[in-house]
Order: C-alpha cells, then sequence, then structure tokens
C-alpha cells in the first residue's frame, strides 16, 4: 500500500480485472433462467408424449396422418409395386442409402421402415418445414414419376420412402420418428424400444 | 427572498436553470443548418418518424382488444374488426402502416445510395440505419404471426427453420425458439411479447441514435459536398444552409399531408392492396396439418426471399440471403469513389445503380410469385444483378472518371 497521494496503477488493474470478471460470471450465470425460459415448459413437454395408432383398418395405398408434436405424422400402407419401385430410382437420389442421420437405425434400409408395408414419417419438409403433399399415382408429377410425395413450397421430391431427389431444395430425406409395434395393429409413435425421444424434433 | 410573478415567460426560465430545454431546441431546431438543396428524396426520413409514431400508437390499442393464444388470436382480431369502436380503423391503420414503413424506408435507403450519404464522416449514420432496417424486419415478422392466419403460421415456420441450417445446434435452436416441437400458441406469444416491447423498445433506442449520429455530422445533400467546409456567413451560418425550423419543418408538413391523403386513402379502399399487404391466404386460420400452396412472405421481403429461392441448396440459399443483407452494412468501404453523389459520379455507377434498381425489383415480384422454371431463371438472373451491384462497387468506383465537384450548392 501506497502512503503517498498517487494512483496505484497495479492495484487498480488487479481491481479492474477481478470485478469484470466476476462481473462476467455474474452476467452469464444470470442469463441462464432468461435463457432457459424460452425451451418447451414441462406442460409443453408433457403434449409431446408419445402416442398410440390403429393401423388395422387402413388400405393399400392409403395415407393416414396423425399429429404427434404438432406435426403431421404419416403412416401410408404401401403395395409391393410401390416397394419395387424404390431401387430402381437410386441413381436420382441425394441420400439413397439413408446414411444422414434422419432415422433411427431401425429404419436406415431401403424402404425406411421397420415392416417394408408399413411407411411411417414425419410429414415435414426438410427444406423449410412445409408439408409435401402424397403424390402416389405414377405420371402424376412428371411422365417418369414412380409415385412419392412432392412438396408446393419450393418444389422439392421425395420418393415412397421419403428419400430426397438430387436437383431439389430440400437438403436431406424425410425424418422417420422413433415408432414400435406393440402389436400387428398397433404402433406407438414416439417412442421405441430404445426409449422416448427427449429433445431431438 | 425574491419573488417571481407567476408568468409563462418566468416558468421558461425556471425550468431553463433546471434543464437545458432551450438549448435543446436552438441544437436540434433553430440551429440545426440543413442544406438548402434537399429535394423530393429528403422527405423519407420524416415519414419514417410519423409512421412510427403511427405504428406505437395504433399498437398500444390494438393490444387492448387482441389477445395472443392460438385459441383466440384469429377470433380477437375480428373481435376488433368488426365490434370494437372504430376497431377496423386502427388495425388497418396499423396493417397498412406495416407496409408504408418499408416503402418509406426503402425510399429512404435508395436516397442515401444515390446521394453518397453513407460515405465518410457518416459511415456509422448509415450502419446504425442499417441496424434499424433490420430490427423493423424483425418486428415486421413478429407482428405478422400476430393474426394466427395460415400465412402467419407457415411464415413463422419457414423462417424460424432457418436456424435449422445451423451445423450442430440448429435443430435445438429451432426448438428454443419456438418454444415447442413445431409452431404452436407457445411461439405466438412469445412473438406477441418481442412485437409489443422487446423489439419496439430497440428501435427506439436506435432511432434515438441515428438521430445523434445526424445532427453531429450534419446532413448530405443532393450535390453531396461538404457544407461545414464552406465559409460561414455574419449568422454564424455555413453558406448555403437554412434553419431546420421553420424551414425544413413547413416543407415536411406539406408533405405529411401528402403523404397522409395518400395513406388514408389505401387504409380506406384498398387496405389489402390486392393481396400485397394483406395475403389472401391469412384470412384463413392457422392449420397445422395444411401447408398452403403458395407461401411467401410481406411483400417488403420477398426480394430476400427469392434470393433464398433462386439457390437450389438449403445452406447456401440461407447464406446468400444473409449475405444480400450483409453487403448494405458494408457499402460504405465498397463505395471507392472520389465524390458522393451520383449526379457527379461516372457513367458506370448509373449503369450499376440501375441494374440494382431493376434486380431488386425483379427478385421482389417473383419473390411474390410462386415457383416456376422461367421465374427461377429470372430469380437467378437477378441475383446476379443484385450481387454484381455491390461487388463490383470497389472496381467501378475507383476507375470511372468523375465530374468536377461544384463550389457551392446548386438549386
Amino acid at each position: 500500500m501506497t502512503t503517498k497521494d498517487e494512483v496505484d496503477k497495479e492495484r487498480r488493474c488487479f481491481l479492474r480485472r477481478a470485478t469484470t470478471t466476476v462481473g462476467g460470471i455474474g452476467l452469464a450465470v444470470g442469463a441462464v433462467p432468461f435463457v432457459s425460459y424460452w425451451l418447451p415448459s414441462a406442460d409443453t413437454e408433457a403434449e409431446g408424449q408419445p402416442i398410440e395408432v390403429d393401423i388395422s383398418k387402413l388400405k393399400p395405398t392409403e395415407q393416414l396422418t396423425v399429429m404427434w408434436r404438432g406435426k403431421p405424422i404419416w403412416i401410408i400402407r404401401r403395395t409391393q409395386a410401390m416397394l419395387d419401385s424404390l431401387p430402381r430410382l437410386n441413381s436420382l437420389l441425394r441420400d439413397p442409402l439413408s446414411e444422414v442421420d434422419q432415422q433411427p437405425s431401425y429404419a436406415q434400409n431401403i424402404d425406411r421402415a421397420i415392416k417394408p408395408e408399413f411407411f411411417v414419417a414425419v410429414g415435414v419438409c426438410t427444406h423449410l418445414g412445409c408439408i409435401p403433399t402424397y403424390r402416389p399415382d405414377v405420371g402424376s408429377i412428371s411422365p417418369d414419376w414412380l409415385g412419392g410425395f412432392y412438396c408446393p413450397c419450393h418444389g422439392s421430391l421425395y420418393d415412397l420412402a421419403g428419400r430426397v431427389f438430387k436437383g431439389v431444395p430440400a437438403p436431406k430425406n424425410l425424418v422417420i420418428p422413433p415408432y414400435m409395434y406393440l402389436t400387428d395393429a398397433l404402433i406407438r409413435i414416439g417412442e421405441d424400444k430404445e426409449g422416448s425421444e427427449v429433445i431431438e424434433s | 427572498m425574491r419573488t417571481h410573478r407567476l408568468s409563462l415567460r418566468n416558468a421558461g426560465i425556471w425550468i431553463n436553470d433546471r434543464f437545458p430545454l432551450r438549448d435543446f431546441w436552438r441544437h436540434h431546431m433553430t440551429h440545426y443548418f440543413a442544406p438548402r438543396n434537399f429535394n423530393f428524396w429528403y422527405y423519407f426520413g420524416s415519414f419514417s418518424l410519423l409512421v412510427l409514431v403511427n405504428q406505437i400508437v395504433t399498437g398500444i390499442w390494438l393490444a387492448m382488444d387482441y389477445t395472443p393464444t392460438a385459441g383466440e388470436a384469429f377470433s380477437s382480431i375480428q373481435h376488433i374488426m368488426r365490434d370494437v369502436h372504430y376497431g377496423w380503423l386502427l388495425r388497418l391503420m396499423h396493417s397498412t402502416g406495416a407496409s408504408a414503413f418499408f416503402v418509406v424506408i426503402y425510399l429512404h435507403m435508395y436516397r442515401g445510395l444515390i446521394y453518397g450519404s453513407y460515405k465518410s464522416p457518416r459511415e456509422l449514420l448509415w450502419l446504425i440505419g442499417m441496424l434499424l432496417y433490420v430490427t423493423l424486419l424483425l418486428e415486421a415478422f413478429t407482428g405478422y404471426v400476430l393474426p394466427w392466419g395460415q400465412m402467419s403460421y407457415w411464415g413463422a415456420e419457414v423462417i424460424t427453420s432457418f436456424a435449422s441450417a445451423i451445423p450442430y445446434v440448429g435443430k435445438f435452436l429451432v426448438v428454443w425458439l419456438r418454444g415447442d416441437y413445431s409452431i404452436s400458441g407457445v411461439t405466438l406469444h412469445r412473438f406477441f411479447s418481442l412485437h409489443v416491447i422487446a423489439v419496439p423498445l430497440v428501435i427506439l433506442v436506435l432511432v434515438f441514435l441515428h438521430l445523434v449520429a445526424l445532427h453531429f455530422v450534419g446532413s448530405n445533400n443532393p450535390d453531396g459536398i461538404d457544407i461545414n467546409k464552406a465559409k460561414k456567413d455574419k449568422d454564424s451560418m455555413p453558406v448555403g444552409t437554412i434553419p431546420f425550423q421553420p424551414y425544413y419543418v413547413l416543407k415536411d408538413m406539406v408533405g405529411i399531408v401528402v403523404f397522409l391523403a395518400i395513406f388514408f386513402y389505401i387504409v380506406f379502399y384498398m387496405p389489402k392492396m390486392a393481396g400485397i399487404f394483406l395475403e389472401a391466404e391469412n384470412f384463413v386460420p392457422a392449420n397445422a396439418m395444411q401447408t398452403p400452396d403458395h407461401i411467401a412472405p410481406v411483400w417488403y421481403m420477398t426480394p430476400f426471399y427469392a434470393i433464398l429461392r433462386a439457390i437450389p441448396n438449403k445452406m447456401m440459399g440461407l447464406s446468400a440471403m444473409a449475405a444480400a443483407i450483409a453487403l448494405m452494412f458494408v457499402l460504405p468501404w465498397l463505395d471507392r469513389s472520389k465524390v458522393r453523389s451520383i449526379r457527379y459520379k461516372g457513367v458506370w455507377s448509373k449503369v450499376a445503380v440501375s441494374v440494382f434498381v431493376v434486380s431488386f425489383i425483379g427478385l421482389g415480384y417473383v419473390g411474390i410469385q410462386p415457383v416456376s422454371p422461367v421465374r427461377s431463371v429470372m430469380a437467378q438472373i437477378f441475383t446476379v444483378g443484385y450481387f454484381a451491384f455491390f461487388l463490383l462497387m470497389p472496381i467501378y468506383t475507383a476507375r470511372e472518371k468523375t465530374k468536377p465537384l461544384p463550389g457551392h450548392l446548386t438549386p
């Protein structure tokens, strides 16, 4: 400590750094409640619990849309002809083998499903979140169209397994949600044998 | 103790001994000397202040009857439009005001562009103005969600999805922004809070800073020459300037009368502007299970939306859109010209500004329309035009031959 009437610069410098550091940490900690406030609340999370869907009444080529976490979940019963179209398209697709992590491991196959007959997917375009339309009829989008999904917003195209075509704005295949068969006629969406999905959407 | 007779004059003295009211008035009004050759383009700064006041006042009143919940938002707007006394008027003044705001801001920015008002020493003035513009886009976006129609919902879906392109944290960030796994009443309620409190506060602070910066460096003029360097006359006024009060206050009031006449004509007779100010799809309540056939933001955002759509790659499209806005920020450092105003710049600058205007309007038009192969090509051409204006600017402004500057302001 100095007795003279002058500024002890070393002391000032230390104090400035110490208060800045402590104050900065305080601000960062203080920001936590304000940032966390924006996360889904407990009741919103509870609303996002898994749902059970009866698929026994679904006829071939029919599409069933249910809502889970505010998003449309499609369940489509595919015919053998529809499934046969899938391998023929591989060369036209961005990610034919579903290598990008858009599905649980049990749906990482050419049909992108547990049972090939039933296709379960989140009906939200991976470009900017619009809902693609189901266009199963051959030749309905272009002469060589074998059936699939067409997004009206920006023209993205997917095949009947939700695999995205090359040359469209959407970067990835459609998301397959976690799901499991409780019986042959009943599926649970939002939960599989590995547990329920928490925040991933 | 002395006693003073109570009078207006003494009240003024009492206040000015305690608060610099008279100094403030002199500094910013009667002794703020502006160039005497302000033309038509100089109306739009005052107009934007007027529209800001309109938005704040009508907004406060609308908030008294609006309910920011998913179940009630749409019907509370109907309640305002049908049941509340003059609710239709205040609501249409607010919705028309939003579009009017961007009309005057775009013209205000164009004025800065052609007369080089962004050049030294006004770079910070331009940057604060650009921050204001971006904040205003945010205010408009959060406001457009509130009626909770189909376009509100899907516009919010598309725009919040932009965050999903950010590597690693994108998906998490989208859920955090929305407060739900998809756009819902939770999102609506927080956007309401941002729209009526947070963003307007930021806008007011930025407007204050914009005016502080303007009055510190002084207004530019259509000739783009420095009036501060000009000789001062006997009243210590730079030659070629006039006091803001009363000359420009009166001039602006004439402009405001004309502006309000046009504004209220639109409010009364064409508030939807054929689906450009209020889109038809937004008269249908929000439905999470059905995407409208054609999603487009409101007209003032469509130039950037068209750039996004012009590029068939999500990450590249979003980057190009962000770059289109970012380039406007760095404009002061792209312009290498010796002169400020387009009047004295060379032919290349004039060509470039024309290309920019055509591209910007062209992008705006294409962005409103549904996608088609022809329009995609058009969008790509206009995108090239837009970027060329900015990216080639350091070259053409440095190389072209400029005209000699006059020694004093021209009429």
